[in-house]
């Protein structure tokens, strides 16, 4: 076994996902047959090779430190399921 | 002919010579979307006033005098890209009733060119998987044979404009989501370059490898596409500042000094017959075009499936993280404290295949695994991509199938996350190495179903695959073939 139904759990809890105890099972069957085939990587010899995080050339992309316009607040909170119209609304954090 | 089975290229000539108005093509697509839709299920939302709206601008515009590359064009967009004037669900019930506060960038530049955004198309959830049935409201079905997947996750794209509801469509390819349902639906469908086309607006999935791009009826389309789409986006910073061709330039007659190179390894085991056998007859009118075809090697080939399917969750993993019920999106109002919103608003908002990859990518990058999973796959990727880099030296295109069988029946794989990972083998590459590919419809296997030929090319070659692309479509006998609908 690649993966326990305990590290399943405790990956899930990482994310924020909550999974019901059939998901627990089911999701560590399909993660262990996933992760035993990706094991195939270990054939590779990786000696000395350097990472690709992306394929745009190495560099920043700089721009002016200049006050522009952005988005107003109420378009910014219109979406939210909560809001004051100032601010997200969220359940209270201390109680 | 029906007015609605036009390509682009050609419904264009008709607006520019007025003998067509912008009112007659729109109302055209709307009565075809109407007579069709119940079978293929492209849409997610569908705004007709809003399209008949713009259609009579455009006309408006035209007759003074006004021109614009899709002026009164009518065509539909990936529920992915960002709508400030219609809902953007990303197939997800997480976002069933969000409507962005702005447009994309590629969504602004289409509006600028005057197209009419007809509606919303249908994908896997936030773009994870192979065949649209992760939609979490509907899923699109093949326009050529029903019951039979139009691919993923671009399928909705793909069907509509096979079924001719629009005469394009803009995708999103992450690893191979434009151009497996263009194969599969015998439609042609361009992932360009990293950086070439602005990601702003697009709903982020794996920020390394996504690429928004077109879906067209054929090659010329696709360049007339491009035409408006490519570009530097200041708010794009991975979007590169490059001079943006005339595309339809490059679809010249004759292949002439052009290497196609064959790679053995994306035709070894698993490759059905009939795919090879068509695409092989592909290679064989590229030939007669006038290209040289070399064999080529991507010796990596066979660890791109693995490389991919780490790397790509790692990122959603992250980029996901933002569905957390705060700003936008679904809430689990029931929950009492801001950690069980989180995640009881997470557990019923994603659907299975998200969880599934949340959980893969956020096991890849934690304390302990990050080295051997993450890290190593990064290396791998870097391998990957010096294969083309080599094979590029040799050839000026690689050319293979795009998917490994034809459409096969809705729920047929639906079971089983590995065997649809691994259908992704041929398509993967591209993104993991940032480099532009095409699908072109090469032919039909004996039930009927369409297969395509897959061309990719180095960085910002664009113009190298529409050109072979055009000189394959000259040949193959599949322009103007349409699916067997009402």
């Amino acid at each position: 076994m690649k993966i326990t139904s305990k590290e399943v759990e405790h990956v899930a809890r990482l994310a924020r996902l909550d999974l019901a105890a059939d998901e627990v099972e089911r999701m560590t069957g399909q993660l262990d047959t996933i992760l035993n085939y990706v094991a195939k990587l270990d054939e590779v010899d990786t000696t000395g090779i350097t990472e690709t995080t992306h394929t745009r050339k190495p560099g920043n992309a700089f721009r002016e430190d200049a006050v522009r316009p952005s988005l107003p607040r109420e378009k910014a909170l219109a979406n939210a399921p909560r809001q004051n119209g100032e601010a997200f609304v969220v359940p209270k954090i201390i109680s | 002919m029906d007015i609605y089975s036009l390509t682009l290229g050609q419904a264009k000539e008709k607006l520019d010579r007025g003998e067509l108005s912008s009112r007659e093509l729109t109302e055209a697509v709307l009565a075809r979307i109407d007579a069709v839709e119940d079978r293929v299920r492209a849409f997610l939302h569908l705004d007709p006033e809003g399209a008949l709206a713009r259609a009579d601008e455009a006309d408006r515009l035209r007759k003074e005098g006004r021109a614009g590359e899709l002026l009164g064009i009518p065509l539909s967009l990936k529920d992915v890209l960002c709508t400030a004037t219609m809902p953007t669900t990303c197939g997800s019930r997480m976002l069933e009733n969000f409507v962005p506060p702005y447009d994309a960038t590629v969504v602004r530049r289409l509006r600028d060119a005057g197209a009419v955004i007809l509606g919303k198309v249908a994908m896997d959830e936030f773009a994870m998987g192979s065949t649209s049935e992760n939609c979490a409201f509907q899923t699109p079905v093949n326009p050529w044979k029903d019951g039979y997947v139009a691919g993923g996750s671009s399928g909705g794209s793909a069907a509509a404009v096979a079924a001719d509801e629009g005469f394009a469509s803009l995708g999103s390819d992450t690893g191979g989501s434009i151009r497996q349902p263009a194969s599969l639906c015998g439609i042609v469908g361009m992932k360009p370059t990293y950086g070439r086309v602005s990601r702003y607006g697009l709903v982020a999935f794996a920020s390394s490898l996504d690429q928004v791009g077109p879906l067209t009826k054929d090659v010329r389309d696709c360049a007339l596409m491009m035409n408006v789409i490519a570009g530097h986006d200041h708010r794009d910073s991975t979007s590169i500042d490059r001079e943006v061709p005339d595309y339809t330039a490059a679809l010249v007659d004759g292949l002439r000094g052009i290497r196609v190179g064959i790679p053995g390894e994306y035709f070894g085991d698993g490759l059905d017959p009939e795919v090879e056998r068509t695409v092989r007859r592909g290679i064989d009118m590229l030939r007669d075009a006038g290209a040289e075809i070399v064999e080529v090697s991507l010796p990596h080939t066979e660890y791109c499936v693995a490389v991919y399917y780490l790397i790509a969750p790692a990122e959603a993993s992250s980029n996901l993280a933002r569905y957390d019920g705060v700003r936008y999106g679904f809430r689990d109002r029931d929950a009492q404290s801001l950690i069980d919103m989180y995640r009881s608003t997470r557990s019923r908002g994603f659907g299975d295949e998200v969880k599934r990859r949340i959980l893969i990518g956020t096991y890849a990058l934690s304390a302990g695994y990050y080295d051997a999973y993450y890290k190593k796959a990064s290396r791998v990727r870097t391998l990957i991509q010096e294969d083309f880099t080599t094979a590029f030296t040799d050839c000026d295109l690689v050319v293979s199938p795009v998917c490994p069988t034809p459409s096969w029946k809705i729920g047929e794989k639906s079971d089983d996350p590995l065997a649809l990972y691994l259908s992704d083998i041929l398509t993967i590459s591209a993104n993991l190495a940032g480099i532009p590919a095409i699908s072109v419809p090469c032919g039909f296997s004996d039930d009927g179903l369409p297969i395509g030929m897959q061309m990719q090319a180095a960085h910002f070659n664009e113009e190298i695959l529409l050109r072979a692309a055009h000189n394959l479509e000259q040949r193959a006998g599949m322009l103007g073939r349409r699916p067997p609908l009402p």
